[in-house]
């Protein structure tokens, strides 16, 4: 007991005596904390419209005002050319062409049928998609609108129609900062954890310092725990200024208790902090150790479901997900912030992250060698 | 000269005696191409939905095989109540609900209107968004087939045309985002290490009372990486084209260049970063922290650019990696020549030029 407590004292005082990394450690989460998620904004708005109108009419006028009366769309251009409207589009300027053919107007009365062509920038297949799907059904209603002008409304014999009505719950505002923070705060939580931990041991392996810890009787469990504990208070307090700066800038409060959030992230760390450890057990110096546990690091946030929705994965990444240690706590974090989820509703969860954590830290135990 | 070259020579032992090392940073591009490639896409598919059908006549019976034929939906069926809705999407079981009111089919045939409710787990409202249009669209279509081939006068239709990717392919967006990510994280880390390294280990003292000038151990770090990275680069465009189909529509020497060019910056990012800290985990701290979320969420491939608020915009300048994204998105993807990129390649070449030069003035020739 009084070895590990040495041990602890002698980490964090290497740690406090170095204000350098005790700034990056602090300030590097908080600023992008601070910034990122104002970057997070997925909603497909601001679609950037070109209109090639060849015909001039009053129709197509009046079906351009009504286009650019939403603001959904900009317009960018109101040409007559096709080809100047696709320089904007190779340009990167405009992302959906509207070609509006010349008498227009003219084949909708007479010919009972005229139509439009739109050319979509379908390199983001989202954008492409939804854009598209809302030009059109702008569209459909100008087309009624149209109908509504040349025929009488009795005429027109009723159609049965379904309404349908949605309900966003949860988060009825739509709002994706709530959804983005927590999981911006997982990841700055993981890899100041992660990259500090595998680099810690190895650090001592490069200076030599590890020769002096190995000759005394320090146990291997011993050594390992003093590694861990520092990075772990570290962790949890680095995760307590997170919650307070998304209180206070995003007044993001969780639905759910703190209490379930900590103790989640406690056993978290847990885990975390052991593949750092077990990395750094496998590396001799701390470009390995860097290059390796930023590889997993990047796979396990990429695949963790921040960014994009595990469901649309393909099968195996969605099993690669049951592994991955990161997709657990922004899951749970996400229940807890948005939909007040309790320990109970996350308790499969938690035992999965408790095994991670014994499993991790016992390899990492088992792995450090007191011999050269 | 010969000088340079024996530090050069000097470089490359470090980084060939060093197997895992060399394995890491041949993989790790590779591995991450492959995985990302195939698994990221922020298309909505196979989502698990419930359906509650109050009614079960044939209409929303056939409305319900719809939503089940669709690929965007992967209908739970056990939920049988609205009681068992609100636990199923605390747990995360569903992400979407419809409901059915009772005698669904006799209220539209009979009263010519019926509705349907939708609840949607908004809690990633892209997602909630994405989803309530997809299954809006099948029920409008059940309604609209409902009418019969009946022609309407005055009608309007569109015809739509998918530019540069007809499939609507995800990796079309991912890759080339995907690609700049790995360059620059990869690159930056590998040289930002580089120079603290003979700092920390005391080897700098040496090279500091030899007759070498700063531009030439400045160069010489690069020289190594750089020959890395284009065998990365290479068969990163190779596994782009032959297993994620992902063709390379425009000129190849003109995109292998950019490639370069861009590897280069983002080099000299590292070394700037190299020459201005003084430890190994400071050092490899600012490239990867501070440079992997700006590099994710910056570079536009991941967020559209102008949904951001003004002053991120303004900010997105100085990641080098969005503009390298553009370029390979327009020469890669687009098949467009050196003409629509020029602007992007010249701020490419002078971020380039700035960071060796302050580089090399940051290099300190005596030591503290």
């Amino acid at each position: 007991m009084r070895a590990l407590r040495i041990l602890l004292e002698k980490e964090f005082r290497q740690i406090f005596r170095d204000p350098s990394i005790l700034r990056l450690i602090f300030m590097m989460p908080i600023v992008q904390l601070i910034v990122m998620p104002l970057a997070a904004d997925y909603e497909v708005k601001n679609v950037r419209l070109c209109i090639v109108d060849f015909d001039r009419s009053s129709y197509s006028q009046r079906l351009i005002n009504k286009i650019t009366a939403t603001d959904y769309f900009q317009l960018v251009d109101y040409t007559d050319s096709y080809e100047k409207a696709l320089v904007y589009v190779e340009d990167d300027k405009a992302d959906l062409v509207l070609q509006i053919p010349s008498s227009f107007e003219k084949q909708v009365i007479k010919e009972d049928k005229s139509t439009l062509f739109m050319s979509l920038n379908a390199i983001n297949g989202v954008k492409a998609n939804l854009g598209g799907a809302y030009l059109r059904s702008i569209i459909a209603d100008f087309n009624r609108e149209a109908r509504l002008d040349w025929l009488q409304l009795p005429r027109f014999s009723p159609q049965p129609t379904i309404k349908i009505s949605s309900i966003n719950w949860f988060n009825p505002t739509m709002n994706y900062q709530v959804f983005m923070v927590p999981g911006i705060l997982v990841i700055l939580v993981t890899m100041v954890g992660a990259f500090l931990a595998a680099l810690n041991i190895v650090k001592e392996k490069e200076v030599g310092t590890i020769e002096q810890i190995n000759v005394t009787p320090i146990k291997k469990y011993q050594f390992i725990l003093g590694k861990l504990i520092p990075f772990w208070v570290l962790g949890l307090m680095i995760l307590t200024i997170g919650l307070i700066i998304s209180r206070v800038i995003y007044g993001i409060t969780p639905v759910g208790s703190l209490l379930t959030i900590y103790v989640f992230a406690a056993v978290y760390l847990l885990a975390v902090l052991g593949m750092g450890l077990l990395v750094s057990t496998f590396a001799n110096t701390q470009q390995q150790a860097m290059l390796l546990s930023f590889f997993f690091m990047m796979i396990f946030i990429l695949l963790g479901g921040l960014y994009t929705s595990i469901d649309s994965m393909p099968p195996w990444a969605q099993i690669s997900t049951k592994f991955n240690p990161v997709a657990y706590f922004i899951e749970v974090m996400r229940m807890v912030v948005l939909k007040g989820s309790t320990l109970i509703d996350i308790k499969m969860h938690l035992s999965i992250m408790f095994i991670f954590a014994i499993v991790l830290n016992s390899f990492a135990v088992w792995n450090y060698r007191k011999r050269s | 000269m010969k000088q340079f070259l024996f530090f050069v020579q000097k470089e490359f032992y470090h980084l060939l005696r060093d197997p895992r090392t060399m394995i890491i940073l041949f993989g790790m591009p590779l591995t991450q191409i492959l995985i990302f490639g195939f698994a990221l896409t922020n298309e909505v598919k196979n989502t698990r939905i419930a359906i509650l059908d109050n009614s079960k006549d044939p209409v929303t019976a056939e409305i319900i095989q719809q939503l089940e034929a669709s690929r965007y939906f992967d209908v739970v069926k056990n939920i049988k109540s609205n009681n068992e809705l609100e636990p199923a999407f605390q747990q995360g079981i569903i992400k979407l609900a419809i409901v059915f009111p009772q005698r669904f089919q006799y209220s539209l045939l009979h009263e010519n209107e019926a509705s349907v409710q939708m609840i949607a787990d908004a809690t990633d409202p892209n997602v909630a968004n994405t989803l309530s249009n997809y299954a809006t669209a099948i029920i409008l279509d059940y309604q609209n087939n409902m009418k019969g081939q009946v022609e309407f006068p005055y009608t309007i239709n569109t015809e739509v045309r998918m530019l540069y990717n007809p499939q609507l392919k995800g990796s079309y967006n991912f890759v080339p985002g995907v690609m700049a990510m790995v360059l620059m994280l990869v690159c930056a880390m590998m040289t930002s290490i580089s120079i603290v390294r003979e700092k920390e280990m005391g080897t700098m003292e040496i090279i500091l009372v030899s007759p070498i000038v700063p531009i030439h151990v400045i160069i010489a770090k690069m020289v190594p990486y750089f020959l890395l990275s284009s065998v990365n680069i290479g068969s990163i465009l190779l596994l782009s084209v032959f297993v994620l189909d992902v063709p390379i529509q425009g000129n190849l020497v003109l995109l292998v260049s950019e490639c370069l060019l861009f590897t280069v910056t983002v080099l000299g990012l590292g070394l700037l970063i190299s020459s201005v800290t003084d430890s190994q985990q400071i050092a490899m701290l600012i490239s990867l922290m501070g440079l992997f979320l700006p590099t994710i969420m910056l570079s536009g491939f991941m967020f559209p650019i102008e949904n951001m608020p003004v002053p991120l915009q303004i900010v997105s300048n100085i990641v080098p990696a969005k503009w390298f994204y553009f370029i390979v998105k327009t020469v890669m993807i687009k098949g467009l020549g050196f003409k629509y990129v020029w602007k992007e390649t010249l701020i490419l070449i002078g971020m380039t030029i700035f960071f060796l030069v302050v580089s090399i003035k940051k290099f300190k020739i005596r030591l503290e």
